[in-house]
């Protein structure tokens, strides 16, 4: 089954798969605004195969993070790396994106969805096929291949997302807080069908998140940021074996870590909180 | 033709709105009397026998050339001045002011400036129709193509799509439910604006018609001109409004989001 999604194993070919080296990111001045420092300087070895979450208070450059990694967004200044080649404004192949805001083309059915990547690269129809069966099955949307996305929930609208990224066999997945809309209990069951797409692509995960729990119970290692400009104040290693899902809460240890990313991040949300600094709104320092 | 049961069903309100509104006809015209509205068995013969003539033709025939033409020109110039203004910030936000104001005039006071322009005939004709429908069409597009979800062409730029690809498998399907709308109601505008065009000073075609049997007292033959005439509006309005609705049928509830 790994055979068929993966296409390289990125663990054995590089060691650190990306890298954001002295990354920051300013917003020019506009009107009602100055300058807005949104990001870094910020450093981060992005290891081959890991799941590494980035967890902060709202408005802290997570996304803005995120998109600089992905190559939606450049540098103000600082480098970013994929597979030992720098990233230019533009989307390196292997990259896939998985955004918060509901993504799905309204206009095209769950299958015709997940195979659009594939149909615009040029695909051929059989092996286009092939991949959108696997996918599709893979994240349960076998009864919906032919149901219109305004016909499904926003859970399964999610999963639409992440099959038409998945069917791109991408080494590197990114998720920018991709269950930020879904209630508890349909994050928690989509966090263990993230756990299993990542064992099973053997790929490299890098998830935006605003919930403790969910990082602690998806990563190896979660990046703890502050906020404005963003940085990180610690990389937090869990420890957790690679053959995890939700039941993992139910670990005595498990509770620690989620303590521990809360001790780091009270302070920084209560600053977030009180207003000094609205996001992207007010002046900048 | 067989009809299924469902079709029969879907035609049943259509049919009853037509029964409803030729009581209502006949009912006028036992109040009014032949004068001003005549019955509506003699006024369909009427019609009947005027369309089997061979004179008839070439008014219908000017009629809906002008009509025609009309429609093309604000469906396409109108499409296009859409999508530059949509794309374009600050053109947009300076021209839709001015074609907001534009739609609200009462285009028919500006109607001997286009004959003076454009001389009597089908020119002018074209140009009445063709400002009436341009409008809407315009400010459907403009409007289709500033709301597109962001988020699809970030998903896009995410899947590597040339921008060819972004304009003809995002940006096209994204806008086209919007941009029909505009042109249903253009379709409609262009038909009035034709129409009025051809009620002043004109030689040839229905309009043309109709301000003659006015000045004859031929009410039959004004009664026959105006259903067919709104015949031909309801059917092909229905036509675009079912097109529209499939097209929408697809739209999520929550497009925008932050």
């Amino acid at each position: 089954m790994a055979t068929r999604l993966a296409s390289v194993p990125v663990a054995e070919t590089y060691k650190v798969h990306a890298r954001l080296d002295g990354v920051t990111r300013i917003y020019p001045p506009r009107a009602g605004h100055g300058e807005v420092h949104a990001l870094g300087p910020l450093s981060l070895d992005l290891r081959a195969g890991e799941f590494l979450s980035v967890v902060g208070p709202s408005g802290c450059g997570k996304s803005t993070l995120l998109d600089v990694l992905a190559g939606l967004a450049v540098p103000s200044a600082g480098t970013v790396e994929f597979e030992g080649k720098r990233v230019l404004g533009e989307v390196p192949d292997g990259v896939g994106v998985v955004f918060q805001e509901d993504a799905s083309f309204p206009w095209l059915s769950v299958e015709d969805n997940v195979a659009f990547g594939l149909r615009r690269a040029g695909m051929d129809a059989a092996e286009t096929r092939r991949r959108v069966d696997f996918a599709v099955g893979f994240m349960g949307l076998k009864d919906f291949r032919r149901a219109y996305p305004s016909q499904l929930s926003g859970g399964m609208r999610q999963r639409v997302c992440i099959a038409r990224t998945l069917v791109l066999q991408p080494r590197l997945i990114l998720l920018d807080e991709p269950f930020g809309a879904l209630d508890q209990q349909t994050r928690l069951l989509m966090g263990d069908e993230l756990l299993r797409l990542w064992r099973e692509t053997g790929a490299t995960v890098l998830l935006i998140t605003h919930a403790l729990d969910e990082a602690n119970l998806l990563s190896d290692r979660i990046g703890v940021m502050a906020a404005r400009p963003g940085r990180f104040i610690d990389i937090v290693g869990t420890g957790w074996p690679r053959d995890r899902d939700s039941r993992l809460a139910e670990r005595p240890d498990f509770g620690a870590v989620t303590a521990r990313l809360w001790s780091y991040l009270r302070g920084e949300s209560l600053k977030a909180l009180q207003g000094s600094s609205p996001p992207l709104g007010g002046e900048a320092r | 033709m067989t009809l299924s049961l469902r079709s029969l069903r879907s035609l049943r309100d259509p049919i009853l709105v037509a029964i409803g509104l030729v009581t209502l006809w006949q009912v006028l015209h036992q109040i009014a009397g032949d004068s001003a509205v005549t019955a509506p068995a003699p006024t369909l013969a009427h019609l009947w026998e005027m369309v089997g003539q061979a004179r008839f033709l070439p008014h219908l025939r000017e009629t809906g050339l002008a009509f025609l033409q009309a429609l093309a020109i604000s469906c396409i110039g109108g499409v296009l001045v859409g999508v530059v203004l949509g794309g374009h910030r600050l053109t947009g936000e300076v021209a839709e002011p001015i074609l907001v104001g534009l739609y609200s005039v009462p285009k028919i006071t500006l109607y001997p400036v286009i004959l003076l322009l454009f001389g009597l005939g089908m020119p002018a004709k074209v140009a009445f129709g063709a400002l009436h429908g341009i409008i809407p069409v315009v400010l459907f597009t403009m409007n289709a193509v500033r709301n597109v979800n962001r988020t699809y062409l970030r998903a896009g730029r995410a899947m590597r799509l040339t921008p060819a690809q972004t304009a003809w498998h995002i940006l096209v399907p994204a806008t086209l439910p919007e941009i029909f709308s505009g042109l249903r109601i253009g379709f409609s505008l262009t038909l009035l604006g034709t129409m009025l065009g051809e009620l002043f000073a004109s030689q040839r075609g229905l309009g043309f018609l109709l301000m003659t049997a006015i000045d004859l007292h031929d009410v039959k033959t004004i009664l026959a001109i105006a259903v067919l005439i709104s015949a031909f509006a309801v059917l092909a309005n229905a036509a675009l409004l079912a097109i529209d609705r499939r097209l929408h049928r697809g739209a999520t509830p929550e497009a925008e989001k932050t």
